[in-house]
């Protein structure tokens, strides 16, 4: 196939573009395609699905105004800037907020929300052990929450609402 | 060590003696890691990503668990050789095209690389050809841990190691391994490869082709949950039930290929070879998806002139990347797929 602009060389840049509902495709050479600005994309990147889950999760929540309002004293992060590229400015802000990324962590770990991989040296098994103690209580909380979510969309996926209700007043309580 | 003396040979992992190797064609570990005391990338100046280079750097070149490694300040390269490395798996293209100070520090085998100021501060891999994991756990545990003891990194005992996306909190790890899957394709099951590995919380994604699609039948597999396991389960998983399944899945379908319809099979493999022998223009699309079938056809003994390791390094040398370096020059796609020709044609015939 032809660029369609030069008509000289070979078009190995196809672009199918949808502008207000109609299909576009275009045929061009690397050459022209970087003349007329279009930026080649290799892959997807899993951090623009991610803030795509991200912004699809406020949307469903609609509590973005009380969300945006935290910043991070360390590195300026807000909840806002996350939300563009999935990517946390610093270690503090996994404390920040812990709060607006406990779901996220959710999905995107099936539910798990402890660390059970290898320790760096120099931490030691003691100080895991009084944390673990101290989280426990937390934490039991944090997996019934989790699992409840988990059950509650499926049973919506499934269109299961008599479940779905009683498992939304059970979070509720819990909440 | 000089990019144009990787350029001219295949990567050590690209090993046809490796267990399994007919169809798991390498196996990486990656684990991510980040600095205390320092922010994550996406919030760091230049002098800060500047710090953390030399930090890093100066850590990893005095290991003694490393030998014959040598640094990469990518900024200082061109767009070409940092493709190359990209091509070779040794950095990502996110490193190559990013901004500000980053580095790598590339082991001279090839089975080691360190990405400096990637998308974390820190991205160690190892690999290994065929099926391999257990050796890239703990040769990459190892090293992971001698670096931990001259650095401190970002922990939490909670969430485990920090990372910059959650996506890859607590281990960081991430496990692949590179398939080639012909006659899972052939037979049409892949859709059901995919589900069943989303199933279990696994990516599948194409290789070697631009973006999501899989030219060559090429598919990496890795975790996708990386907090609440432990590093040596998932290895075990993938190495002794995930990917034994998955092969034994393709040589049930290769075998099913012979015996129902070896006309077709012989007719896609002896087509693919004719096309690779004579063609005067072939683009990088075409190439890898006839070297994909002349791959198969030679491991499954339809084709017994040409040695599989002839079509590794030809799966190698005809990327864009390996094309020029090796040319001297910068060539554009026509020029490109000139060569790629030439040079099919002169391993081949």
């Amino acid at each position: 196939m032809q660029c369609e602009i030069c008509k000289i060389k070979t078009a190995t840049v196809h672009l199918t573009e949808i502008v207000d509902g109609k299909r576009k495709e275009s045929h061009l050479c690397q050459a022209c395609a970087q003349q007329e600005g279009i930026a080649i994309k290799s892959q997807l990147s899993l951090n623009e699905l991610l803030s795509s889950l991200i912004a699809a999760h406020q949307q469903a929540d609609g509590q973005e105004a009380q969300m945006t309002e935290q910043v991070c004293p360390v590195c300026g992060m807000t909840m806002e800037i996350f939300r563009k590229n999935a990517l946390l400015g610093c270690p503090k802000d996994y404390d920040i907020f812990a709060e607006n990324l406990q779901q996220i962590l959710e999905k995107a770990h099936d539910g798990n929300m402890i660390h059970k991989g290898k320790i760096p040296p120099g931490v030691s098994k003691q100080a895991l052990i009084d944390e673990a103690k101290k989280d426990e209580a937390k934490t039991e909380k944090e997996n019934n929450l989790a699992s409840l979510r988990k059950r509650l969309d499926e049973a919506v996926a499934r269109e299961d609402y008599e479940l779905a209700a009683k498992l939304r007043d059970q979070l509720k309580e819990l909440q | 060590m000089r990019l144009n003396e990787l350029s001219s040979k295949i990567s050590q992992w690209f090993d046809p003696e490796s267990p399994l190797s007919d169809i798991v064609i390498s196996s990486r570990i990656r684990l991510a890691r980040n600095l205390a005391g320092h922010k994550f990338i996406s919030r760091c100046s230049n002098e800060q990503k500047e710090e953390i280079l030399k930090i890093l750097k100066e850590t990893i070149l005095s290991l003694k668990e490393l030998s014959n490694i040598f640094f990469f300040d990518i900024p200082q390269h061109s767009c070409l050789e940092r493709d190359l490395l990209v091509e070779r798996q040794l950095i990502s293209r996110n490193l190559a095209t990013g901004h500000g100070p980053r580095g790598a520090v590339i082991a001279k085998n090839e089975l080691f690389a360190a990405q400096i100021n990637e998308e974390d501060h820190l991205r160690l891999s190892v690999l290994a050809g065929g099926l391999n994991l257990e050796k890239c756990w703990q040769r990459i545990n190892d090293i992971d841990d001698a670096i931990g003891k001259k650095v401190s990194y970002a922990f939490s005992p909670k969430l485990g190691f920090l990372t910059a996306c959650p996506t890859n909190l607590g281990t960081g790890i991430r496990v692949s391994v590179m398939l080639h899957l012909p006659g899972l394709k052939m037979t049409d099951q892949l859709k059901k490869l995919f589900n069943s590995a989303k199933d279990m919380n696994l990516t599948v994604r194409g290789l070697f082709g631009e973006g999501t699609e899989a030219v060559g039948d090429f598919f990496q597999l890795s975790n996708q949950v990386t907090l609440g396991i432990n590093e040596k389960q998932i290895v075990e998983d993938f190495e002794t039930v995930i990917i034994p399944k998955i092969v034994e899945y393709e040589r049930l379908a290769r075998d099913e290929l012979v015996v129902k319809d070896p006309n077709i099979l012989d007719d896609r493999v002896s087509r693919a070879l004719a096309v690779l022998k004579s063609a005067k223009l072939i683009s990088s699309h075409e190439a890898l998806f006839l070297l994909s079938n002349l791959r198969m056809g030679i491991n499954m003994g339809r084709i017994k002139e040409i040695s599989i390791n002839t079509i590794n390094e030809l799966f190698m040398l005809t990327q864009p990347a390996h094309l020029q370096i090796n040319k001297g020059e910068n060539l554009d796609a026509e020029q490109r797929d000139v060569l790629r020709a030439e040079t099919l044609r002169a391993k081949l015939n």
